[in-house]
C-alpha cells in the first residue's frame, strides 16, 4: 500500500501536535503540516490544494476549526473530525440533546434566555446547580449557583456579556465524588480513560491544576463512551462523566482531544493510535 | 535567539517546529517560534482566547 499523506491543520504547536509528529513518523505516515493562519481558503473558486489522503483538524481556537472544517469538508475533504460532529461537540447544549435522544444518562439540565426564566428553571430543578457556557472549554466562565443570591449576582454579571452568555445552560450539581472521569474513543474503540482528580477545586479540569490518575475501562464506562460517541457521530473524542449515586452520567463530548496528561498517566500511545485510525480511514 | 522583554538568551529545542511556543528561562514570558526564510525566531504568543479549547 502507499504511504497515506495526512494533513495536520493547526494555530498552536503544543504537546499533543509534537507527539502526533513523531507518531506518524513511527507509523510510516507522511504527516504534512499546515498552519492555518498562514493560508487563505478560496471559497467561490474551484483551485483545490492537495491536501493528501485526509485532514486532522487540530486548531485551539474554536471558531477557526470549525470555519475551517466547513470549508473543507463541503470542498470534498475526509476531515477528521467531521463538520456535524465538531458543531455537536462543540456546543453543551446540541450535545446533551444528542445524548437524550440516544437514551444516554446525562444530568439533568435546562436551557433558558432571560434571567427572569432561569430563575423559575432553578424553582423547578432546585439548587445547587451549575451554570455554563454553550460554548466554552477548560472551566471557563463555569458558574455555581449556591442559592437564589449567588445565582442573581452571576445572572446580572452574564447580562453585560457577548450574546452567548445570555444563553442560559443550566444543569443540576451532580453528587459525585471529587473527580470525573474522561474516557478516549477513537473510532468505535475505548483506547484509555483518566480520573480528573480535584485539587481542591469544584471543577475538575486539568487546565485548572486537577491530576489524571488511570481509570479501569469497566464494560459500563466502555458501553457508555461509545454510545455517546456515537451519537455525535463517528470520530475522535474524549468523553466527560461523572460518577452520580445512580451510575455514571455524561455531561459533555470533545472533540481536538489532549492527552498530554493522559499519555503518561495510562502508558496508552494516543497519538499513535490516531494516526493509526487516520490511515485506515484515509484508506476506506 | 533574545528575550523581547528581558534580552536573556533563548534556545529552541531541537525539534521545534513553528507554532510552538517557548518560555524564556529568566523572566517567564511566552514566545511563538516562527519561521523567517530558514530560521526559527520568536514573537509574542498569541493571547488565549475566548474559544480555545477542547
Ligand atoms: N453538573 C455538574 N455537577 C458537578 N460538577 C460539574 C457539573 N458539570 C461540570 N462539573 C465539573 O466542572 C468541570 C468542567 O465542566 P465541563 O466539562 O462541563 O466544562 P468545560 O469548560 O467544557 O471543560 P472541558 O471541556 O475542559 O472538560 C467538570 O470536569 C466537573 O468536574
Ligand atoms: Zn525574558
Amino acid at each position: 500500500m502507499n504511504i497515506p499523506i495526512v494533513t495536520m491543520f493547526y494555530d498552536m504547536i503544543r504537546w499533543e501536535e509534537k507527539a502526533l509528529v513523531e507518531a506518524a513518523k513511527r507509523k510510516n505516515i507522511d504527516l504534512r503540516l499546515e498552519d492555518a493562519r498562514e493560508r487563505f481558503f478560496d471559497v467561490t473558486g474551484n483551485d483545490l490544494p492537495d491536501l493528501g489522503d485526509i485532514i486532522l483538524q487540530r486548531c485551539v481556537s474554536f471558531f477557526r476549526s470549525i470555519h475551517l472544517t466547513a470549508f473543507l469538508e463541503e470542498k470534498g475533504y475526509k476531515v477528521v473530525n467531521g463538520f456535524h460532529q465538531s458543531i455537536v461537540s462543540g456546543n453543551k447544549l446540541y450535545t446533551s440533546l444528542a445524548l437524550v435522544k440516544n437514551g444516554i444518562p446525562t444530568p439533568r439540565t435546562m436551557l433558558s434566555f432571560t434571567s427572569e426564566a432561569s430563575f423559575k428553571a432553578l424553582d423547578k430543578m432546585g439548587y445547587p446547580a451549575v451554570l455554563k457556557p454553550t460554548m466554552g472549554s477548560w472551566g471557563r466562565l463555569l458558574a455555581m449557583l449556591k442559592d437564589n443570591e449567588s445565582a442573581e449576582s452571576i445572572f446580572e454579571d452574564r447580562e453585560s456579556m457577548y450574546p452567548l452568555y445570555q444563553v442560559y445552560y443550566l444543569q443540576e450539581r451532580v453528587k459525585r465524588p471529587p473527580r470525573d472521569i474522561r474516557s478516549f474513543v477513537i473510532g468505535d474503540r475505548v483506547v484509555a480513560a483518566i480520573y480528573r482528580v480535584s485539587n481542591g477545586h469544584w471543577k475538575t479540569n486539568t487546565a485548572l491544576g486537577a491530576k489524571a490518575e488511570n481509570c479501569p475501562i469497566t464494560k459500563e464506562l466502555e458501553d457508555l463512551s461509545l454510545r455517546a460517541a456515537r451519537a455525535i457521530g463517528e470520530g475522535i473524542y474524549g468523553v466527560d462523566c461523572m460518577e452520580s449515586p445512580e451510575g455514571l452520567q455524561v455531561h459533555e463530548v470533545n472533540s481536538t482531544i489532549e492527552f498530554k496528561n493522559t499519555v503518561p498517566a495510562t502508558g496508552v500511545d494516543i497519538p499513535g493510535m490516531i494516526m493509526d485510525y487516520l490511515s485506515d480511514k484515509a484508506a476506506r | 535567539m533574545n528575550c523581547l522583554e528581558c534580552d536573556a538568551k533563548i534556545s529552541a529545542p531541537k525539534d521545534a517546529l513553528p507554532g510552538e511556543i517557548v518560555t524564556c528561562p529568566d523572566c517567564g514570558a511566552s514566545f511563538e517560534l516562527y519561521k523567517e526564510g530558514e530560521n526559527l525566531q520568536i514573537r509574542p504568543a498569541q493571547v488565549e482566547g475566548e474559544d480555545w479549547g477542547e
